[in-house]
């Protein structure tokens, strides 16, 4: 299986084919295939070690290609460097939030303003609609605030560059179930104010199944199986896919 | 005022108190000091100014930007000689000033596109700076001779340049500084430096070089070329470290392959770290207080004031590694802490936002 099976009707955002990259000479990703549309919100399942990170890693140019071909509304970024990518419209919150700790919420969320056309201004007083736990923190720094609430900042942070696409990495990783909530409706509120395409790598299946449209599932570096998010949601199903619940 | 827009202003203008502050008391240490030093006092504190714009130039460009340069003294060195090639030649300061600024920095362009744009890892970013420091300084050394000479200048190698005109009036050669100008102008100088570069800190450009500093990585994904930034912060770096030659060149009178030597790069080096690493009243503050060590101690000639500094660098590191201005600040901090506690907070305990925040 591909994953290219559903929404094959809408215009492909993001498609990726045969893609391998790994670490040195250890082989992660294995000649993975499958394509986002815009708008769709995507999640990628599977157990540690599976490749889930080092195929984001590999998206965002993080990790170099060792075979496949990486294309962004049907430009091939396969060389591009990170920066370049990011250009493209690719956003990307990596596991562990990445904030920067010794600036303030308000000049992390101007950092990310930088691909953002719009004034500085408007952007962050657009963004923290969706966001408004970081209105009270905006003078505090980055790294005094809650594990959550540095996620939520990144989120918010990565959203201010105005991405086509956003690639989120565990985002509930060691997160208080409140925030996660949160998140969850931030992120369904954000996807449909700007039609934005989300590829979602999570382990957590309420969180996965409550954002995703369509799951891929990822073994051994490949995509195996495509399920829906009702699948996602049933422990007996899920089991026969990925031996988890 | 919302909160939102409260925090803004804060951020904004939060600073502004203690960059008036410091600016304050330049200006006031700028017009008050001539009122009461001889010009031989002057002449000694001239030399603290110079190396105050000179420390400015390594902490923004370590302190601030990230970059392990151990070699700016190569660029002092640039400045000083680009400076007293131009104004012999010319007969007129008014050009050779921003000669003077602008040579050390097209070298650096050039240095630092082969460094940031090949990718050089921090490590080597230091040992090539320091390298290319100490190549100069042969280079020059070694120009002795007629035949080693720019228009009428000759380079003079050991030796170096003497009886180097001073500044002069601008476009005015008939008119050039005593000894209280060149203060005037060096005190000018570091007071520009100094809002120049909070003004940069201020900026988007500011922020992103921090960033850089902070992670990289993160900077990149975010859409910043990391090279770009820290090409220009090390361009800026070395026009400051050259406005610091010219004036030095100014203090001194003439002009030897010293500037570009090793000490002197170290100096600046543990000038911020004395001061305090990512502060810009720390250089200032690390400079005034080394060199007027060094002054000292080499008058009474009691210690080699090479190993005065070393003691000084070890006994930084292992005692206060954060510097003076960042344990000055936390003391403040703590201060304030203590009285707010003794007062009585309006808040209860568990409302301290930091605490709130920590999961």
């Amino acid at each position: 299986m591909n994953g290219e099976n559903c929404f094959a009707d809408q215009a492909k955002l993001l498609r990726v084919t045969n893609l391998r990259s790994g670490y040195g000479r250890i082989p992660i990703v294995n000649g993975l295939s499958f394509s986002v549309g815009e708008g769709e919100l995507v999640g990628i399942l599977g157990h540690n070690g599976m490749g889930k990170t080092t195929l984001l890693r590999t998206l965002m140019g993080y990790l170099p290609t060792s075979g496949g071909r990486i294309e962004m509304s049907g430009m091939d970024i396969t060389q591009r460097s990170t920066t370049q990518r990011a250009r493209a419209g690719i956003g990307y919150v990596p596991q562990g939030r990445e904030v920067f700790p010794g600036l303030s919420v308000l000049e992390n969320l101007r950092m990310g303003c930088f691909l953002n056309a719009e004034p500085e201004n408007k952007v962050i007083d657009e963004i923290l609609t969706f966001f408004p736990r970081l209105k009270a923190y905006l003078g505090r720094i980055g790294g005094a605030l809650s594990g959550g609430e540095q996620q939520l900042l990144a989120l918010a942070r990565c959203m201010c560059g105005a991405p086509r696409i956003v690639l989120l990495d565990e985002p509930t990783e060691g997160i208080q179930p409140s925030i996660i909530e949160e998140m969850i409706s931030t992120l369904r509120d954000i996807g449909k104010a700007r039609n934005l395409t989300i590829l979602l790598v999570e382990q957590n299946l309420n969180f996965l199944s409550a954002l995703s449209q369509r799951i891929l599932v990822l073994q051994k570096g490949m995509i195996t199986s495509e399920i829906s998010a009702e699948t996602a949601r049933d422990p007996a199903l899920i089991h026969d896919f990925v031996g988890m619940a | 005022m919302t909160s939102h827009s409260l925090g803004r202003f804060l951020d904004q203008y939060g600073g502004a108190g203690s960059f008036l502050s410091v600016c304050l008391l330049l200006i006031l240490v700028m017009f008050g000091l001539p009122l009461f030093v001889s010009t031989f006092g002057l002449l000694q504190v001239t030399i603290l100014a110079v190396m105050s714009i000179f420390a400015l130039s390594q902490g923004f460009v370590w302190g601030f930007a990230g970059i392990m340069s151990f070699g700016q003294a190569g660029f002092l060195g640039l400045g000083a000689y680009a400076y007293a090639v131009a104004v012999i030649n010319y007969g007129d300061s008014t050009l050779a000033v921003p000669i003077s600024i602008i040579l050390p920095m097209l070298f650096a362009a050039v240095m630092g596109y082969f460094m940031f744009y090949g990718r050089i890892s921090d490590a080597y970013v230091g040992v090539i700076t320091l390298t290319v420091s100490v190549i100069l300084f042969q280079l020059i050394n070694s120009t002795s001779g007629s035949q080693y000479r720019i228009g009428v200048v000759e380079l003079g190698g050991f030796n170096g340049i003497p009886a180097i005109p001073p500044l002069n009036l601008i476009g005015d050669p008939s008119r050039p500084l005593d000894q209280t100008g060149i203060w005037y102008a060096t005190m000018g100088g570091l007071l520009l430096v100094y809002s120049l570069l909070r003004f940069i800190l201020m900026s988007r450009f500011g922020r992103v070089v921090v960033a850089i500093r902070e992670n990289e990585t993160r900077a990149q994904l975010i859409g910043y070329d990391p090279r770009l930034f820290k090409l220009l912060a090390f361009v800026i770096g070395a026009g400051i470290a050259g406005l610091a030659g010219c004036l030095y060149v100014n203090w001194a009178g003439y002009i030897s392959p010293g500037v570009f030597a090793l000490t002197m790069s170290a100096q600046a080096i543990i000038f911020v770290l004395v001061g305090g690493l990512g502060t810009l009243l720390g250089p200032i503050l690390g400079a005034v207080l080394i060199q007027w060590l060094i002054n000292t101690i080499g008058d009474q000639g009691t210690v080699d004031p090479g190993l005065g500094l070393g003691i000084i660098l070890v006994a930084f590191v292992l005692l206060f590694p954060k510097g003076i201005v960042p344990l000055v600040q936390a003391a403040i901090q703590q201060a304030l802490t203590l009285r707010k506690r003794n007062v009585g907070s309006p808040l209860p305990v568990d409302a301290d936002p930091l605490q709130s925040g920590a999961e």
